[in-house]
């Protein structure tokens, strides 16, 4: 077995992972890796996902080694910011040609590295694995061992092939580099009691300096957020910390939780998203460090330092409050976010009306049914004009996603916000929340919006006013004809991955008295895929009184 | 809703403010062979002269009374004789425009006067037309000169025609504003021209200040509108005039011949475009051409992906009331908000703008009120102020002598618009401020408690 092949079975073994231990054995071989459907995938790739995660250390040169394509057309893309060093945002690449993918790019990749260190003398050298290389069997490792002895420099081999896997899968990937080559390499000048690691904090839009001077003012020194912001030497004298906070479980579990068991720092994971948040997570620093040896008034001092911020975060909302109020959010975002979001919109005085959880854990799920009750509209998976409905029918007032679904809003003339990478706002902490209820009301109250949903005077009808007279249609076709209703019904795709549609699950629910997921899964293969469905599987079992034919309530439920 | 205050200051410093003569002489110059005629001492031409040439970078026909101290105290009616005279034997133009100055108003010559004695004296000039404004430098200023211009051409110069006479239904006439450029001219007679209806335009700069690189060389203007079309006008279906200090112009068009008018007190923006392209459907019987119907899909979308940087913006406009009231209602539409707005005369629109106060002052006055704002507007003599304040600087409006292209600046119709989107939103875009650690620092009476305690260690 490759080292690369060896490395991924051990991410995919990640015991920190609620999910992964849910699997059986052979499951878990498979890994989390999303099975893409050629046709019908969009997103990163590991070598994307690597690449992110280590970007933001700001003071080494990040070469990838590939053809242009890898860094050619995606550098200078993430907004991460410095508070030293821009060399994170020099593009380095060895640009491979034919000759090389001929006779092999080790030669370049090795020149290139020798290149770098005389012209920037970089603390270290971090080197990116592409598909391209890795086929023709370049070896990165031995590139980067030879180079690191003869230049006397770390040159550090990032091995993440985009063919590997998808975006997470590089971000892990990317972890388990640092892990081998670079953490517990060099040694602090000093320590305290104080000192923590943040990790999976990325400083988009500097909001890591949102949250950065709370710390400041209790005397809790970050020793290194991995890896926004942060210097080689930081990273490389991080398992000196006393404990750690993971901001995103998604993309850096394996680093904490391998950093507890090398170097004993326990870890939880918290949000700086939302002021209750971030109070909670300033209390769970805090009595981590006691716990390891900080004297206990830290606590006291921390409890002063909420309530005071959180009078001011309130009293910098309080303005918005009465013009937000009421006003509703429909919310489309991955993972981690999609609660905290929830939790901080709720706090300005906003309605959520809908939430995507795609990316969401049960616990994402679990916590935010806590937050806007059972009926809360979870969004698995939705395409553009399923998004254009909902926004209609929901009669949101705005919608706050990643840059990739904004044109959806945009196009029908809804306010729209970026909370994505992208974005050019910070939101963080306590500072952020005020930041993000501000641009939501410059947003909703921006008379841009009148101005647009005008119709030109020579115009008959606007393409919205077709497209909800066809979904209006759409459903007075179907209310009129409760055959064609479940034929629509049951011909919904659930499962893309396995292309299983909702009338065989039914089916086979019925027919086997299947009462679990699992059971489901095991029965029809639906959600053995990528597994993004699971959540679609459940909602149809614990729906079958409405769907099993002869249910009183069957002709409703099948109009609606 | 704005108030309109007057700056109690004795003293200008930086003045926005230009006089009525240029503006005057500017309109002249819109006329095809025509010599614009200032009626003062030599220095008033030669500053206006020397002020269109840095903004136009064009050769500028404008000649002068050089009224002297005698001939002033004594009256100017031999000046302007022999003025008139010499442009007519040696530019031998169809059409010769005087305006008076400063000077020659406070000495109060009677110009009209003069203007019979010289055409009773001189038969041989009948073939010239003559046409007088007055515009005192004290008075007014430079969007004023233009309007009077154009009101006093076309009350001399268009043949009068009864209300019921016959018109030609694909004859529209054009009356633009001081503010409007020759680039923004030839937008608005595309979309004109889109419905297959000819607009007829006084002035028209758009021939002879448009910076092209003419056949051959003349003394008097180039390009511009022929003496025999303005006196067709009376002929067009309608009138359109440009901007809220035409509108004497246009009444006096309707007065004399009938024409009714549909007055656009600006055409910079979503609505006010479908407002225009409606009013040039219904003139023409046409349906919109899909050109402009893309056109305007492309300034929805420019408006949607541009808001996000104009949200919450705070502006500073210094410009002629015209000017002002488009620029301040087009920034408004796109959420930001006009901070400051200084203007050089008065005008109805003035109190219609969405701000607290406009004020008819200078450029200090909009330096000061622009402390705290993310954007200065004004013509280029504002660069020096965006400079103090730090600011990023949209030049816009006369004189803009330190930029390329001044003539062709086009912010009209729906393809200006967008364009003016993307060159604004640019300029909010590049001076993005970049956080740095200390951009969300506590404030300093918190008091740093840890600081101590980290220091123990």
């Amino acid at each position: 077995m490759s080292s690369l092949s060896s490395k991924i079975q051990d991410v995919f073994n990640e015991p920190g992972c609620g999910k992964n231990q849910g699997k059986s054995e052979k499951e878990r071989k498979k890994g989390c890796t999303k099975q893409l459907q050629p046709g019908g995938a969009a997103g990163g790739c590991a070598f994307d996902g690597a690449k992110i995660a280590l970007q933001p250390i700001t003071d080494v040169a990040h070469l990838v080694h590939g053809p242009i394509a890898c860094e050619g057309n995606s550098w200078d893309n993430r907004g991460s910011k410095s508070s030293g060093s821009n060399l994170w945002r020099t593009g380095f690449t060895t640009d491979i040609n034919e000759t090389d993918v001929v006779f092999g790019g080790e030669k370049r990749l090795y020149k290139s590295v020798k290149e770098i260190i005389e012209k920037y003398d970089p603390p270290a050298v971090f080197v990116y694995q592409t598909c391209v290389p890795a086929m023709i069997g370049d070896d990165i490792d031995a590139v980067c061992k030879a180079a690191s002895k003869k230049f006397g420099k770390p040159v550090i081999p990032v091995n993440s092939p985009g063919f590997v896997g998808p975006k997470n899968l590089g971000n892990k990937l990317a972890g388990e580099a640092i892990l081998d080559h670079v953490i517990g390499t060099e040694e602090p000048e000093y320590t305290t009691p104080y000192d923590i690691n943040i990790i999976g904090e990325y400083n988009l839009s500097g909001e890591l300096w949102q949250v950065k001077p709370l710390l400041d003012e209790l005397g809790i020194r970050i020793l290194c957020c991995i890896s926004g912001d942060a210097k080689y030497h930081d990273v490389a004298c991080s398992h000196r910390a006393k404990a750690a906070m993971m901001v995103c479980s998604k993309s850096m579990i394996n680093i904490a939780r391998k950093m507890e068991e090398r170097y004993g720092i326990p870890f939880f994971e918290g949000s700086f998203y939302g002021i209750e948040d971030t109070s909670e997570a300033l209390r769970e620093i805090s009595r981590l460090l006691i716990e390891r040896g900080a004297p206990a008034e830290l606590m006291e001092r921390t409890e002063a330092l909420i309530a005071r911020e959180e009078a001011r975060a309130w009293a910098g909302i309080e303005p918005y409050k009465q013009r937000l109020a009421g006003k509703k959010v429909l919310l489309i975002t991955g993972g981690v976010k999609s609660w905290s979001v929830v939790a901080a919109l709720q706090e300005a005085g906003l309605e959520v009306v809908g939430t995507s959880v795609k990316k969401s854990t049960k616990e994402d799920k679990d916590r935010i049914k806590e937050l806007m009750g059972e009926d809360a509209h979870m969004i698995d998976d939705m395409s553009p004009r399923e998004m254009y409905k909902m926004l209609k029918e929901a009669k949101a007032d705005i919608m706050l996603s990643g840059g990739r679904s904004q044109f959806v809003a945009l196009k029908a003339k809804m306010p729209w916000l970026d909370i994505n990478q992208e974005r050019h706002h910070a939101y963080m902490g306590y500072v952020g929340m005020v930041e993000l209820v501000k641009e939501i009301d410059k947003a909703l109250s921006n008379p841009v919006w009148e101005q647009v949903r005008k119709r030109a005077p020579w115009e008959e009808t606007t393409w919205e006013e077709r497209a909800d007279a066809a979904i209006a249609a759409e459903a007075a076709a179907l209310a009129a004809d409760p055959a064609l209703a479940k034929a629509q019904r049951r011909s919904a795709r659930i499962c893309k991955c396995k292309a299983v549609d909702r009338g065989t699950i039914e089916d086979a629910i019925l027919e086997h008295g299947l009462d679990s997921v699992e059971a489901v899964t095991e029965r029809t293969h639906a959600g053995s895929g990528c597994t993004g469905c699971t959540g679609t599987i459940a909602g149809i079992l614990d729906s079958i009184e409405d769907w099993r034919p002869g249910s009183v309530d069957e002709p409703a439920k099948q109009a609606a | 809703m704005a108030k309109v205050t007057h700056s109690q200051k004795a003293c200008t410093v930086n003045p926005l403010k230009m006089s009525q003569p240029i503006g005057s002489a500017l309109a002249f110059m819109g006329i095809k062979n025509c010599m614009p005629l200032f009626h003062g001492s030599q220095g008033c031409t030669s500053f206006g002269l020397v002020l269109f040439v840095r903004h136009f970078k064009e050769a500028i026909p404008l000649q002068t009374t050089a009224m002297s101290e005698v001939a002033t105290v004594l009256g100017g009616l031999e000046n302007v004789e022999q003025a008139i005279v010499t442009i007519a034997n040696r530019q031998k133009p169809s059409i010769i425009g005087i305006s008076s100055t400063g000077v020659t108003e406070t000495k109060g010559d009677d110009v009209d006067g003069y203007l019979k004695l010289i055409r009773e004296k001189h038969p041989e000039l009948d073939h010239i037309a003559l046409v007088y404004v007055s515009t005192p430098d004290f008075k007014d200023a430079f969007q004023d000169g233009w309007a009077k211009t154009v009101t006093r051409m076309i009350e001399q110069l268009v043949d009068p025609v009864p209300a019921d006479a016959a018109r030609d239904p694909a004859k529209v006439n054009l009356l633009p504003g001081a503010h409007v450029t020759p680039g923004d001219l030839d937008e608005l007679r595309d979309l004109i021209e889109a419905f297959g209806l000819e607009p007829v335009i006084l002035p028209d700069l758009s021939g002879s200040l448009d910076g092209h690189v003419p056949d051959d060389f003349t003394p008097t203007t180039i390009g511009g509108i022929g003496l025999e079309e303005i006196a067709a006008m009376g002929r067009a279906q309608h009138t359109i005039a440009v901007g809220e200090q035409m509108r004497p112009a246009a009444e006096a068009m309707e007065k004399k011949t009938g024409i009714p008018y549909t007055l656009f007190d600006r055409l910079t923006g979503l609505e006010v475009n479908d407002d225009f392209i409606a009013l040039l459907a219904g003139l023409s019987g046409r349906p919109v051409p899909n050109k402009i119907k893309r056109q305007r899909s492309q300034l929805v979308d420019a408006m949607l992906d541009g808001h996000f940087h104009f949200g919450g913006k705070r502006v500073a406009i210094g410009a002629e009331p015209d000017l002002l009231w488009t620029l301040s209602s087009w920034f408004r539409e796109l959420g930001a908000e006009v901070a400051a707005a200084v203007t050089t005369t008065e005008s109805p629109l003035l109190e219609r703008i969405a701000t607290a106060e406009v004020l008819i002052g200078d450029l200090e006055d909009l330096e000061k009120r622009a402390a705290d704002c993310d954007l200065l507007v004004t013509h280029s003599h504002g660069r020096q102020a965006a400079e103090r304040l730090a600011i990023p600087f949209y030049r816009i409006g006369i004189p803009m002598f330190d930029r390329l292209g001044a003539a062709h600046q086009t912010i009209v119709g729906y393809r200006g618009t967008r364009n003016l989107i993307f060159e604004i939103g640019n300029m909010f875009i590049a001076s993005g401020h970049e956080p740095n650690p200390e951009t969300w620092s506590l404030p300093e009476e918190t008091g740093h408690v840890g600081e101590k305690a980290l220091a123990a260690h």
